[in-house]
């Protein structure tokens, strides 16, 4: 049977091949995971849809798969399951590409999808316009390394690996344009001479870049600030944390505080909590806040899934679990993918005033600098407080200044009302 | 001013100019035409010079078609384009072959003016395009202008020119359209299609009413961050070829728009062209929108509607090329 790389949420349209933890030959179980996989800034495990022997590896290790694509083949044990191999997945058996249904030699249905992510227990909620994988209907390109007469000229002329190229059209097809921005951005490297030192992308590096650029070259920006004045949070985490440490076993951070009145602002200012589709904005009715996290291998952003629902302690339980799976390694696609707003804790790194790029599809992106004591007008007097800058960067297509000033002027609001006699 | 007043302001001045030029149709005279396109012609020009002709419009091109190789330049017009089929035999038979049937030595230099198209609540008897017809044949030239300054330009162009010319303009556009016209004499070349504006994700082709909700929907979609490029054809024989292969080498992504239904029509004629010429520059499928494969536009407002392309669907469209 062909064991395929599954399809695993929306957005995700490639993987990079890892390291595979199974040779041709071996025998494995159902379950056991055969190769790694790195997709939009995590490492999945692919397993074995059935208990049989590996009998063949399709693609390197290093090179990019559409999902659905053919990754290796093995007898299965007994002969008899290759028609029912059931996908452990249970989150996406609904969203199987059409030509894995073609009939095999003994013209059966071929297995549904295979494989799945050890990791991602949970269901992954869709993301963006909100529905599963589109896999048919109207003007769809065709997948399978076929390419529009452009795009092969254009990689022709380039020396382009169009597996390399990232597509944007639709179901992920590499547009001409894609291929133009992949040359554009490879002509633009440094050349290398004996003075410097030329360091290969990481798959997550790449992942990262990509998402930049088309933050960067897709969402018309702006920009604001206010400062809040969080002396009253400053005394109440001074008064409660010990206390909480030994209570929770986990540190009362700043930033649990910040999630949860953010949390509570986008629920008041739905626009805040919305993407742009094209010819719609849609709201978001979960509150999934996302958290900036410096991990070994480059920024991810774990996601506190209902983060309006949880308390401040549950919330530094879930930032503390987020963060130490990031910088471990472990996170599962379902950690990362669903968020609709994100928070990026600059204050950790000792930054007072920083622009963050919008994580797309979302609306926007908050910034929380250090908290600095400052002297500070209090009525007729000098008086010294703790004051924090919230950075706020917006998409200005879903966003006007009004709505975005009104979402932070909440936002500062309710962290300047934190009362320090509040009991955590 | 309105494309209506360019078309009477450029054969007002060739008359001038041209004691050979001459005007004739049905109700052209005292009446000055059904859309008043002669208004004031007889007065200015006297009856020998603008004939009013009976209900019979093969002798209208016949008799052109003659004086025409006789050495006048008739300007001779088709009161509705729907009416125009009993000309074929006299044009496509007689008047796209002449030149070539006698060696270059005879030539039929007339103009066979056609009021087409829908959008004016006019049924299957006053709303057709018959442009195809026209196009397929080798020895005629077909315009169909879309804006008063190409129409003035393009009619003027027909008039002196030395072969037949049909001359088709959208009688939606005759009142509906307006634009800038340079005072003073102006010609404008037959064969010669216009970028109308310039655009870098996709290409429209398109010609006569089209253009205008083809403009108004780039427009529209320039909100959405796609910039489209819409080239006017203005002439359907001969096609600008270097023009159209332009645009579909610039952007890679063709969607052709017209009235006229769809099969065996201009668009298939332009598609044909890019992908024989400009395949390799190719990042889409090329795309039709084009009326539907019915006999004829019909009368009801809600059926009218449904024949001929709107802005919206243009936009739907456009959208979905540059998403590809």
């Amino acid at each position: 049977m062909r064991i395929e790389l599954p399809h695993v949420g929306e957005s995700v349209t490639e993987g990079v091949i890892g390291k595979w933890l199974k040779q041709i030959g071996d025998s494995v179980e159902k379950y056991d995971p055969l190769v790694e996989v790195v997709t939009d800034k995590v490492n999945m495990e692919v397993p074995a849809p059935a208990t049989g022997t590996l009998t063949g590896i399709l693609v390197e290790e290093g090179a990019t798969v559409p999902m659905g694509e053919a990754i290796a083949e093995m007898d299965v044990e007994g002969g008899e399951d290759e028609g029912t191999a059931e996908a452990p997945n249970t989150t996406s058996d609904d969203r199987g590409a059409p030509e894995a249904q073609a009939p095999d030699s003994d013209g059966q249905a071929k297995a549904d999808r295979v494989g799945t992510l050890l990791r991602d227990v949970a269901p992954v909620g869709p993301t963006g316009s909100g529905g599963p994988i589109s896999t048919g209907a109207g003007m769809v390109a065709s997948r399978g390394g076929r390419y529009s007469p452009a795009v092969l000229r254009l990689a022709e002329q380039h020396d382009v690996d169009l597996s390399q190229v990232t597509g944007t059209g639709i179901s992920g097809r590499v547009t001409r344009k894609d291929v133009q921005s992949y040359i554009d951005s490879r002509e633009s490297e440094p050349t290398v001479t004996e003075d410097s030192e030329r360091v290969p992308l990481t798959p997550v590096r790449r992942i990262i870049a990509e998402n930049m650029v088309k933050s960067a070259t897709t969402i018309p920006e702006a920009w604001t600030l206010v400062e809040a004045d969080v002396t009253g949070l400053v005394g109440l985490r001074e008064r409660t944390k010990a206390d909480f440490a030994r209570r929770e076993g986990v540190d009362l951070t700043y930033l649990a505080f910040v999630v949860k009145v953010v949390a509570e602002a986008l629920k008041e200012h739905r626009m805040v909590n919305s993407s742009w589709d094209g010819d719609a904005i849609i709201l978001k009715k979960r509150v999934n806040v996302g958290v900036a996290v410096a991990a070994p291998g480059g920024l991810v952003v774990p996601v506190i899934h209902d983060a309006d629902r949880l308390s401040v302690a549950g919330l530094a339980r879930a930032i503390d679990d987020l963060a130490a799976r990031a910088r471990g390694g472990k996170l599962g696609l379902g950690d990362v993918q669903g968020g609709t707003f994100t928070i990026n804790n600059t204050g950790a790194l000792g930054s007072v005033v920083g622009k963050a790029i919008i994580n797309p599809p979302e609306a926007a992106i908050l910034n929380t600098e250090s908290i600095v004591k400052r002297p500070v007008v209090v009525g007729d007097a000098i008086a010294i407080r703790s004051i924090m800058n919230l950075c706020l960067t917006f998409d200005h297509r879903i966003l006007d200044g009004a709505e975005a000033s009104a979402f932070i002027a909440d936002v500062k609001r309710r962290l300047e009302a934190i009362d320090p006699e509040l009991s955590v | 001013m309105s494309v209506i007043e360019a078309v009477r302001e450029a054969m007002h001045e060739e008359m001038a100019r041209d004691d050979r030029v001459f005007v004739m149709g049905e109700d052209i005279g005292a009446r000055g035409g059904v859309f008043l396109a002669t208004d004031g012609f007889v007065e200015a020009f006297g009856e020998e010079r603008v004939i009013d002709t009976p209900l019979a419009e093969s002798s209208i091109a016949g008799i052109a078609v003659g004086a025409a190789m006789n050495g006048m330049r008739p300007i001779a017009e088709i009161e509705f384009a729907d009416f125009i089929w009993p000309t074929f035999n006299q044009i496509v038979g007689e008047a796209a072959r002449a030149r070539y049937g006698s060696e270059g030595t005879v030539g039929v230099p007339m103009v066979l003016r056609a009021p087409y198209g829908g959008g004016v609540r006019g049924g299957l008897y006053h709303s057709q395009s018959p442009e195809a017809y026209f196009a397929h044949t080798p020895g005629l030239k077909v315009v169909a202008p879309a804006t008063p300054y190409d129409t003035k330009g393009l009619l003027k162009s027909a008039v002196r020119d030395e072969d037949p010319v049909v001359f088709l303009e959208h009688k939606r556009t005759y009142r509906l359209v307006r634009g800038e016209v340079p005072d003073g004499e102006y010609t404008l070349p037959i064969g010669a299609a216009d970028v109308k504006v310039e655009g870098e994700d996709i290409s429209v082709v398109t010609y006569g009413l089209m253009l205008h909700l083809c403009l108004e929907a780039a427009r529209d979609l320039e909100d959405e961050g796609v910039s489209v490029e819409v080239l006017d054809l203005r002439t359907l024989r001969p096609l600008d070829s270097e023009a159209i292969l332009e645009t579909a080498r610039k952007t890679g992504k063709v969607l052709i728009v017209h009235e006229d239904t769809k099969a065996v029509g201009i668009g298939g004629e332009v598609a044909a062209i890019v992908a024989e010429d400009a395949f390799e520059y190719l990042d889409a499928p090329i795309m039709r929108l084009a009326g539907p494969e019915v006999p004829a536009m019909p009368f009801s407002p809600l059926q009218e509607a449904m024949f001929m392309p709107d802005t919206e669907r243009i936009a739907e469209a456009m959208l979905e090329l540059a998403r590809y």
